[in-house]
């Protein structure tokens, strides 16, 4: 694995809060010259540290036409492959919005999104379970994100301090 | 339901005043609330003027807080405060400062800082001691040693020395009526510290005029680029120094009220004779908090400390862009402009910049000597405010430069 140095490490969690944090406030932020903090994203870039710059959004606000399902799918690893191939069948769907390799009972936990749960139903049925390595699926339908990546959505903790103390 | 129908205060048609201690009626009401009058209500004013972490108290430790209130912990403790904790005091201390106390004897918990400042003078003073304070500073040393009978000697410091305290400058205010030193490094207003090098000079005055120290080291924990010293661990200095800290700064805590004091078991007796009948002992429910946050809260406090210290370069960047005269703070999270340059005394400053430009900051004329002319700029704010205030900083400090091109 790429050795990550202490200046980009810091990058990263100050692009993790905002991304459109510039080059000259992260150098002003960390001390450091802002050609440096160029470089460095630069690198970050290439070597897809940073693989894209994206925005969170909470989809509740936007429409109620919107449905998630986080969906436990076991599989029979291929020879030689093992998961990889059969994940990249399942993440290749614009519909699947995630894909993590689970220890445990099952062994993928992919994140499907549809208008609604037809959709979503029809995704399971039609693409996903005819699969011939996936055994089982198991399908939960989220019904509130309040959280994601380290962000809350609706963020109850307002700044109640005095405007001036001593 | 109950009508109350006793007159509320204030309507009563007699004065009550004249009822009042000479000593208390003496004290002044501080220069920051009248600051605090002015900038209340709004809501578009972006505040510099807040001297208090802008982070929530982690939530490790509310939590372990509820917890124990479930469990019903809800009782007094010890006087002191629960032995788990002075002893989780006592290891943090020699871990993090080189400082060893006992935490039977030599530790007591308080109900912040500020009772451990107020027991420490309140058993120490006989009326008529000089108490050597070095200004600008936290504005409740003075007061606090007036109502305990003692006479506050201001100690002017400058920006010159970087508001550091220097040995002529304490020599000079020296008198034989002179008893205690209090020090508060890293600085609330001016951001100054004290390294060792800073420190073997005044340690040497205090030995020769044999004074006792209230080294408040509230900020201990946030400095930049270099560690705290406290003064209690220089050679010799231990047994005369009465350490006081907790838990508000470092670890985002100030509602809870927790503090401590250290020191020599003759002097830590005496005061907690003081506490037992005045308090009884500190919140249990804030202790508890208190021993979490020493147990588990070193990473989240690491992680605050380094948030505040990229907060520190972009105010101070951002102030001398705007064209004022900044040394640069290494300690607690206040910058500490000049803002001498622009004909206007620090209170018009402050005052001009609230009501024109809606940014709150305090005017350095209320921290004592040596504070006019500064206005006092705490970071514990995020980036963007902080982005936003500068700019408007920015913009009403050229406004200045205009009028008095003007007028010249």
């Amino acid at each position: 694995m790429e050795q990550v140095n202490e200046l980009k490490r810091k990058i990263l969690e100050l692009l993790k809060e905002d991304a459109r944090r510039t080059p000259e406030l992260l150098a002003t932020l960390l001390g450091a010259e802002e050609e440096e903090v160029k470089t460095a994203i630069g690198q970050m870039e290439k070597e897809h540290v940073i693989v894209k710059y994206a925005t969170v959004v909470n989809w509740d606000k936007v429409d109620d036409e919107r449905v998630t399902a986080l969906i436990e799918v076991q599989i029979t690893p291929e020879r030689g492959r093992g998961f990889e191939g059969i994940a990249e069948r399942i993440y290749l769907y614009p519909q699947v919005k995630s894909v993590y390799l689970m220890s445990g009972a099952y062994d993928l936990l992919v994140e499907v999104e549809g208008r609604n749960l037809r959709e979503v139903a029809n995704f399971v049925s039609e693409k996903l379970s005819p699969i011939d390595s996936v055994l089982s699926t198991k399908t939960n339908f989220t019904l509130k994100k309040y959280k994601q990546d380290g962000i809350i959505f609706e963020d109850h903790e307002e700044d109640n301090r005095l405007m001036i103390s001593p | 339901m109950i009508t109350n129908k006793t007159q509320p205060a204030g309507e009563q048609s007699k004065s009550m005043s004249s009822y009042l201690s000479p000593l208390v009626q003496q004290i002044q009401p501080s220069g920051i609330r009248r600051f605090f009058d002015l900038a209340a209500g709004s809501k578009d004013i972006i505040s510099l003027g807040v001297g208090e972490p802008d982070f929530k108290t982690p939530w490790h430790v509310r939590e372990a807080c509820v917890y124990s209130l479930e469990r019903g912990f809800t009782g007094y403790t010890s006087n002191a405060g629960m032995p788990e904790l002075r002893e989780g005091i006592a290891d943090y201390l020699h871990t993090r400062f080189d400082l060893n106390y006992d935490p039977d004897k030599q530790i007591i918990t308080t109900v912040g800082g500020s009772e451990a400042i107020d027991l420490a003078l309140r058993a120490l003073i006989s009326p008529g001691d000089e108490i050597l304070i070095p200004e600008p500073c936290y504005i409740s040393y003075s007061p606090i040693t007036s109502i305990g009978g003692g006479v506050p000697v201001g100690i002017e410091t400058f920006g010159k020395d970087r508001f550091k305290l220097t040995a002529e400058g304490l020599e000079a205010r020296i008198t034989p009526r002179s008893k205690i030193l209090i020090l508060c490094y890293p600085s609330n207003p001016t951001g100054a510290i004290m390294s060792r090098e800073d420190w073997e000079p005044i340690a040497k005055v205090v030995e020769k005029h044999d004074l006792i120290v209230i080294s408040d080291e509230i900020y201990a924990e946030l400095t930049y680029g270099c560690n705290h010293v406290s003064f209690a661990s220089l050679p010799g200095m231990m047994d005369r120094t009465i350490l006081v800290s907790g838990f508000s700064k470092a670890f985002a805590m100030t509602g809870w009220r927790m503090g401590y004091a250290c020191g020599h078991p003759d002097l830590i007796s005496a005061m907690l004779k003081i506490h037992q009948y005045t308090v009884m002992c500190a919140p249990s429910m804030g202790q508890v908090a208190a021993l979490e946050a020493l147990t588990n809260g070193m990473e989240e406090k690491d992680r605050m400390v380094d948030s505040y210290n990229q907060r520190r370069r972009l105010i101070v960047k951002g102030l001398r862009e705007a064209g004022l005269e900044c040394h640069e703070p290494q300690g607690a999270f206040y910058a500490f402009p000049s803002i001498a340059g622009t004909g206007l005394t620090s209170d018009e400053f402050a005052q001009r910049l609230l009501r024109e430009f809606r940014v709150a900051a305090v005017p350095g004329s209320v921290f004592g000597l040596g504070g006019e002319g500064y206005l006092r700029c705490s970071y514990a704010t995020s980036v963007s405010q902080l982005n936003e205030a500068l700019e408007r900083i920015g913009t009403f400090v050229a406004l200045l430069k205009k009028e008095k091109g003007n007028n010249e």
